[in-house]
């Protein structure tokens, strides 16, 4: 009823079509120098963020818990995969890249990493009702700060540089579209009602024999890999690393994304990102006002539309080329809110 | 589905409770020892007994305050007992997570509506039916055949269930749009889901009109005769208590003042005194 198997693989083939053709033309289009260098950088720091923002939205809007802490998970994923890509390396294996083989290992090492400090942190916070977490993932992220500032392997607080430059746009859309595919796939199954009914009322949901522990930290753990794997990301594209990279503020730019975006919409996360990335990139005047400026938007927001600008719907491609063939032919027996969303990419 | 057509009599039980003849030699599907709470320094419920037969309906009347709720909520550990035991089908509930309680056979409703609001009436039902659906994260995230097969069954019965209480064409609502009367419906129909060999009902009448309320009798009897339950109410509306009620407990002050039969409970002086005496109706 709510998707059959014929109608996900129509709908998965449209989105792989959609995903490689913007894929090519963003490829051709580095290629012929269309986008230069700057604008690429910029590309690349938007897929990384949308890859934060989506995580995020897993304990965010679909569990609805309020971590405070994403930059830390990113801050482990960046230094675990810069560690090893700067002391390791593979040998060429034919036409296979060891280069890319080493930093697609660093990054999955990064992002679980992540996630086994996600379970640690998140055991003790998510067996508790109530807002244990915000407060723990507060400290989290700060002690992770201080302790990449204080230990060698880290480079302390000179930093540590000689990282590759391996993100490119190639591995920033992968990894966007694994993050997006997981959580889509995930929510919409009997895992993510689980994890949606944790959010929805806690007493009501383990009343029906749903393991409130067990959801909270599976919801927790992703979006802790993911944001490592960002983090990953992150390092291989600036390239030096300093333990105020991965800050309070960068948790709470990341919150605002998700929250502007939409609690619950993968699709509001990727434009709230992609957007909040740009604007500050391209209007200097605006990134020195940009915390205060996130600030007023958030309380602007809470105020008018709490579920964030989108709210839980999310764009379809599916949709529009239903609607654009068939019309008005068939009026859908459902009330508008009844969404069956598939996620277009940006 | 089997209905039974002739009920077998009422015959006592030891712990001071009538229970259906048929029922007497079975486990009973709950059995409560001298169970008791404190918060604090109050004591909310004290030395409480009682045995339920496997397809009995038993209410649990008294007094605003009386402990009634707080009862379903030791039923199902969302509070930990002080004092006292509770077995579900013979097995000691002790230290045990709601959720686990839930897969014991222990499924119950809420006072204030406690529903998924901002998700479908059918992601309602199919959370009920989560632990009746086998397939791991991986399985989801792949969508492998295991998914696609629970995910097909699983709605059926989510719509069989709905069709209960001719709920189907609902389905694509979100819980929170339904009206009042509906919503109450489709808590029970979550609960259903379930598949629980206890139903607890917690004032399933309240802010319903007389009409209503008699559908509810017929339906609460329709669940106890389908599914071959045992179903606990706790309700203020005597017409129903006393109409459907094959037992009924009344609870005072966290004690219970009086067990058995409606018309046993009817003719009580200290029930009257304690309860019906104070109420308006
Ligand atoms: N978690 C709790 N902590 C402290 N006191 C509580 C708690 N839950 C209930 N109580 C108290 O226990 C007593 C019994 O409450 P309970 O909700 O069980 O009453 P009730 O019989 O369901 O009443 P009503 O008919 O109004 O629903 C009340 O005095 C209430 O204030
Ligand atoms: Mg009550």
């Amino acid at each position: 009823m709510r998707e059959n198997r014929k109608s996900f693989f129509g709908r998965t083939i449209l989105n792989t079509c959609l995903c490689l053709a913007f894929f090519l033309i963003v490829e051709y289009m580095i290629g012929a120098k269309i986008l230069n260098r700057y604008y690429t950088n910029i590309l690349n720091l938007v897929l990384i963020y949308v890859i934060a923002a989506v995580s995020l939205n897993l304990t965010c809007g679909y569990l609805g818990q309020l971590p405070l802490g994403h930059a830390g998970f990113m801050s482990i994923g960046a230094y675990t995969a810069a560690i090893i890509t700067t002391r390791f390396s593979i040998p060429d294996l034919g036409p296979i890249s060891g280069e890319a083989v080493l930093f697609l290992l660093a990054t999955i090492a990064g992002g679980i990493l992540a996630m086994v400090a996600g379970i640690v942190i998140g055991l003790p916070a998510l067996r508790l009702k109530g807002d244990y977490l915000a407060i723990i993932t507060l400290a989290f992220g700060e002690i992770i700060r201080v302790l990449v500032q204080n230990i060698k392997i880290t480079g302390g607080a000179m930093g540590m540089g000689g990282i590759g430059r391996y993100t490119g746009f190639g591995w920033g859309f992968f990894w966007t579209i694994m993050v997006v595919a997981f959580t889509f796939l995930l929510v919409n199954s009997r895992h993510g009602r689980a994890i949606k009914s944790v959010r929805e009322d806690e007493i009501a949901a383990e009343s029906v024999g749903i393991n409130l522990t067990y959801y909270k930290i599976v919801a927790f753990a992703g979006a802790a890999f993911f944001a490592g794997v960002s983090g990953s990301l992150f390092a291989h594209h600036i390239c030096y690393l300093e333990p105020g990279n991965f800050g309070y503020n960068m948790s709470i730019e990341m919150l605002v994304m998700v929250v502007l975006g939409g609690l619950g919409s993968i699709s509001g996360s990727i434009i709230s990102a992609t957007v909040l990335t740009i604007v500050p990139e391209v209007l200097q005047t605006f990134a020195s006002w940009k915390m205060i400026i996130y600030s007023l938007l958030l309380v602007v927001v809470m105020i008018f539309k709490p579920s964030g600008l989108m709210g839980d719907y999310e764009l379809s491609a599916a949709r529009l080329v239903r609607k654009v063939f068939r019309k008005k032919e068939e009026t859908p027996k459902l009330p508008e809110n009844y969404t069956e969303g598939e996620e277009t990419d940006e | 589905m089997n209905r039974k057509q002739e009920r077998s009599p009422l015959v006592p039980v030891p712990s001071g409770f009538l229970m259906r003849e048929e029922d007497v030699d079975k486990t009973p599907v709950l059995e409560i020892r001298h169970l008791g709470v404190d918060f604090g320094g109050l004591v909310a419920v004290e030395d409480f007994n009682m045995a339920l037969g496997r397809t009995e309906i038993a209410g649990l009347i008294g007094p605003n305050g009386a402990g009634k709720t707080t009862v379903f909520n030791l039923l199902t550990n969302e509070i930990e007992p002080t004092r006292g035991i509770i077995m579900i089908d013979g097995y000691d509930t002790r230290g045990r997570k709601p959720h686990e309680i839930c897969r014991m056979g222990v499924a119950r409703t809420f006072q204030n509506i406690r529903l998924f609001r901002n998700m479908t009436v059918l992601e309602n039902v199919k959370i009920g039916l989560h632990n009746e659906m086998k397939y791991s994260i991986g399985e989801a995230v792949l969508r492998l055949p295991r998914y696609w097969d629970n995910e097909s069954i699983s709605d059926m019965r989510a719509l069989e269930l709905l069709s209960f209480f001719n709920m189907q064409d609902m389905a694509g609502w979100k819980a929170g749009s339904l009206p009042y009367g509906a919503q109450r419906r489709l808590e029970i129909v979550r609960a259903l889901a379930t598949n629980p060999s206890l139903l607890l009902l917690d004032e399933p009448a309240a802010g319903m009109n007389p009409s209503e309320t008699v559908e509810l009798m017929n339906n609460i009897r329709r669940i106890r005769d389908e599914f071959s339950i045992a179903i606990l109410l706790i309700e203020h509306d005597m017409n129903l208590v006393m109409g459907v009620c094959d037992g009924i407990v009344v609870l005072n002050y966290g004690k219970i003042i009086a067990k058995g039969s409606p018309e046993d409970i009817m003719s009580d002086p200290v029930v009257i005194e304690a309860y019906l005496g104070k109420a308006d109706q």
